[in-house]
């Protein structure tokens, strides 16, 4: 009996022990890189290198501002961010409730399609689909970053959704449409309240996604002034690559909404992941 | 409906006839394209070198980062199986990294990867162990690149493995018990073969993916050194909008759409032998 119990608690420490290594692993670089952006230029350059700095130059934060319009940036970004979000939700969540709720000839294999196209790799259509933008005048300006999202919203979040309206009660809709609603009064009324939590799931990750996307920005937009946050990254690296602390500041400033959004929404990250792995 | 039908031509199915009909012209954009046949294609595989090099360097970048990454959010998924009091703490630490991505990742994983100042170099020198140049090594890039994606193997994946394993029938483990199996008897002869459907779901979705890669090297090493990290679509890029050779970076995607397919199809193949769906009769 007392064996089973030193057998047993050495297992749980070793567990521990191996949880905590990995924690470390996981959890170090970000001090890294926080300890960095706070440093002088003759601090980051020692040997063995600081954990704190000396003096804290929390300026580098300030600098950012002032060798890239940063603010311009953000602005830019949480403008693209938003006009997605609203039309991919909205877009995705439409036909998702056509395929999950409604019965249409042609139906069972528009959605094999649809799971096929996720499979397409996006240079596929990246060219023509430029060329398309190119020719009816939207080049440098947010409209092909923007505005697709209202056509469709994207195969792996219909995909998404689908799953989740499949597990709302037929019942609670066929005693609906008996009371004699519409079927997008149905939609609004009754499908999108219940399915709160896919929404929001797809919202967040649709902004992760736009927030960080850095090949449609790069493509479509020529104009400096136009620039979204993940290009004006890539472009600080290219001009100022020897000014880490600069660097690693800006690159704080471009993760700290992401890891707010993570820790206030944590649940709904879960759930994305999990949903996507719903039986039929 | 509608709308989506209407997006799934303009941003679907017209994009992906011209592109067909693209990789078969030359066209430079402000011209009309010129239709030449299979010249880009005759033209890629015969004449060009860096088709070929950049094809080398995006499977042999596929083939060291997918099985490290699914076999480690495996095993991560494994120690977060375990109910030790604070569990849940630990995913969350471990998740956090892979909210990190694209631009941010490259930008941070630079400086990490500086072979005099960088966290990585540090470290070992303080272990007495003198470092490589990582990025800017040509033997090393890549395993740097994979080393880097290491970093996230605690996101999405791994939550899915959890899932997964909880999702495992408690007896199937007593029975390896009862007939005195150890821990490689358990894992073995429960886990993989219960887990083996969600595994082949995501080492085809991670190939995908990894034949993709493409911020990670445009902004890191713009392909460098000695176009050791020029991958495919990185040359796809500059073909199509450095050079502006849309036909045959057209010719490259659909190149690209072929290799995916066979090496989706290859493992669809070989899944009959090790996957192991609940219900089917072998």
């Amino acid at each position: 009996m007392k064996n089973q119990t030193i057998k047993s608690s050495v297992k749980n420490i070793s567990i521990y022990i191996l949880l905590s290594l990995f924690a470390l692993f996981f959890i170090i670089p970000f001090l890294w890189i926080l300890t960095t952006s706070l440093k002088g230029d003759a601090q980051i350059f020692t040997i063995p290198p600081q954990w704190i700095p000396e003096t804290f130059h929390w300026d580098n934060y300030t600098k950012v501002f002032d060798r890239i319009p940063f603010l311009l940036y953000v602005k830019n970004s949480v403008f693209i961010s938003a006009i997605t979000i609203t039309g991919t939700v909205l877009s995705s969540s439409l036909v998702a409730y056509s395929f999950a709720c409604l019965k249409w000839p042609g139906r069972d294999f528009l959605f094999i399609v649809l799971i096929a196209t996720m499979m397409l790799p996006i240079q596929v259509i990246m060219i023509p689909v430029f060329v398309f933008f190119k020719e009816i005048g939207w080049l440098n300006s947010f409209k092909p970053l923007t505005l697709p999202a209202f056509l469709g919203g994207g195969a792996f979040n219909i995909f998404l959704l689908r799953q989740f309206f499949l597990s709302i009660p037929k019942d609670l809709l066929d005693s609906a449409r008996i009371d004699g609603c519409s079927e997008f009064k149905i939609y609004w009324k009754i499908v999108l309240p219940n399915a709160k939590p896919a929404l929001a799931t797809v919202a967040i990750l649709t902004f992760m996604f736009t927030w960080n996307d850095f090949l449609g920005p790069l493509i479509y937009l020529s104009d400096q002034a136009k620039g979204t946050i993940a290009l004006g990254l890539g472009m600080f690296v290219g001009q100022y690559v020897t000014e880490w602390s600069l660097l690693m500041a800006a690159s704080m400033l471009m993760m700290l909404p992401m890891l707010v959004i993570f820790f206030v929404f944590q649940k709904y990250f879960i759930q994305g992941f999990l949903m996507s792995g719903l039986k039929e | 409906m509608m709308p989506w039908f209407i997006g799934f031509i303009i941003f679907g199915l017209y994009p992906m006839i011209m592109s067909l009909y693209y990789s078969m012209c030359r066209y430079d954009v402000l011209r009309i394209p010129q239709f030449i046949g299979l010249g880009n294609y005759e033209k890629l595989i015969f004449e060009d070198p860096y088709f070929w090099t950049s094809i080398n360097n995006t499977l042999v970048y596929t083939f060291l980062r997918v099985p490290l990454c699914i076999l480690g959010s495996l095993l991560l998924a494994v120690l977060v199986n375990n109910a030790v009091k604070g569990v849940k703490f630990f995913r969350t630490i471990y998740f956090i990294p892979s909210i990190v991505t694209g631009v941010v990742l490259s930008v941070v994983w630079l400086w990490m990867f500086n072979p005099q100042y960088g966290l990585l170099n540090s470290f070992l020198a303080y272990l007495g162990i003198p470092g490589p140049l990582w990025l800017l090594d040509p033997n090393w890039s890549k395993p740097s690149l994979v080393l880097m994606s290491i970093w996230s193997i605690g996101g999405g994946r791994m939550l899915v493995f959890l899932a997964a394993l909880q999702g495992i029938p408690k007896h199937l483990y007593e029975a390896v018990d009862i007939d005195g199996g150890g821990w490689w008897a358990r894992f073995r002869n429960v886990t993989i073969p219960m887990l083996s459907p969600v595994l082949f779901l995501w080492s085809v979705l991670e190939i995908i993916f990894s034949l993709q890669v493409f911020v990670e090297a445009y902004i890191m090493t713009q392909g460098g050194p000695l176009n050791s990290t020029m991958f495919y679509n990185l040359y796809l890029y500059n073909k199509a909008f450095n050079d502006f050779e849309m036909g045959y970076a057209s010719a490259l995607a659909w190149l690209l759409l072929i290799i995916s397919l066979i090496i989706t199809i290859i493992q669809f193949r070989l899944s009959k032998k090790w996957v192991h769906y609940e219900g089917m009769i072998r």
